[in-house]
């Protein structure tokens, strides 16, 4: 199935994104070897010199690394996978806050909602994302 | 690196009308370029230019650095816009056909690809629906393995889902080092398999960019900027 794209922004800054969420997530376990550029792209339907800029850009950001010959490879160190989610929750969450604001709602109004929604019913949900994520 | 495909100032007219003028384009090589543009604006001119069908008014073009003639269209393969096979040929005698034709023609790959858009060898050209003898067209284009493809509204007639699959096909197939001018009006369903638009307006090349680029400066897709330039 090809994936999915924003039409107003460019598409490998959105294949960044997708293939990091997929490591912070850990589809892509620490250590594990990425598949090569001509399968990303032919997976995401995408151009794979397009795949290839995302992959370059998020090899500076240190979440992936190029061995030579072999490949690319997920980092090993999971204290950087770990702060990369951190940040990305943190913009969620940013973005997220802002729309509730347009709703009229301040931080701790929106504190309060989330208290009244059910825990429970709500971590099921986050695993049954997770699982569709996987598939 | 010596580009694939170069033109300077060229100027084609049919009469007193001019269909091209003053085009100046390079194409690099490896690259997919869409050549997006209004009916009219010139996209099966300048592609039958490069295919050596038509000759410029003015104004020099080169393939790989040769001049147009014999030696440049075994490095060209190109798809017409017109259906221009034999109806009366299966398809297994026009992939007989262009394999003696073509040097650079592989028959295997040829049979691969048709084995995966299920179409039957045995049939007739005739016999096939449009969007079928277009895939046909297709797989007979991109089993060459040449340095560029020349792909004039490849995929008109071809539904959503075999479209996908096709884009697929060309993405998988063609040769690394190639380079592909697809000329379509199908740009959403094209854009993200793009390096590079070239925007024609009235035979004249108003943009050139590559994608991301696009979308970067304009904060729209391809298909919204065109549609905003070229709004009636």
């Amino acid at each position: 199935m090809p994936w999915n794209f924003d039409p107003g922004r460019p598409i490998y800054s959105q294949l960044l994104e997708m293939i990091r969420l997929q490591i912070v997530s850990g589809r892509y376990a620490p250590g594990e070897k990425l598949p090569s550029v001509r399968d990303l792209a032919s997976e995401a339907a995408v151009n794979p010199n397009t795949m290839q800029r995302a992959l370059t850009e998020l090899e500076r950001t240190g979440l992936i690394y190029a061995q030579r010959t072999s490949g690319r490879y997920v980092t090993e160190d999971s204290a950087l996978i770990a702060s990369a989610k951190r940040t990305i929750a943190r913009e969620k969450t940013g973005v997220f806050l802002q729309e509730m604001k347009q709703l009229g709602y301040g931080p701790e109004q929106v504190t309060e909602i989330i208290n009244t929604i059910d825990s429970s019913e709500n971590a099921d949900q986050d695993v049954s994302d997770l699982d569709a994520e996987k598939k | 690196m010596t580009p694939v495909f170069e033109c300077s100032h060229i100027t084609k007219h049919y009469g007193a009308k001019a269909a091209l003028s003053d085009i100046n384009l390079t194409l690099e090589p490896g690259r997919i370029v869409g050549l997006l543009g209004p009916n009219g604006s010139g996209k099966t001119t300048l592609i039958k230019l490069a295919a050596g069908l038509l000759t410029p008014t003015s104004g020099t073009l080169t393939i790989c650095g040769e001049t147009i003639g014999p030696l440049t269209k075994s490095k060209v393969s190109y798809l017409p816009d017109k259906d221009y096979l034999s109806g009366w040929m299966s398809v297994s005698q026009v992939i007989d056909l262009f394999h003696d034709f073509y040097e650079n023609f592989d028959r295997n790959k040829a049979y691969e690809m048709l084995n995966r858009l299920q179409i039957d060898p045995g049939q007739k050209l005739k016999t096939l629906s449009k969007g079928n003898r277009e895939k046909v067209i297709l797989i007979l284009t991109m089993s060459r393995s040449a340095d560029l493809y020349l792909l004039d509204e490849p995929i008109g007639g071809v539904d959503p889902a075999a479209r996908d699959y096709i884009l697929q096909t060309i993405l998988t197939n063609y040769n690394e080092n190639g380079t592909i001018l697809i000329s379509t009006h199908l740009i959403s369903d094209v854009e993200r398999i793009l390096d590079e638009a070239v925007f024609l307006k009235n035979g004249t090349v108003s943009i050139h960019s590559a994608v991301d680029d696009i979308r970067n400066q304009y904060q729209k897709s391809v298909d919204e900027l065109f549609r905003e330039v070229f709004a009636c």
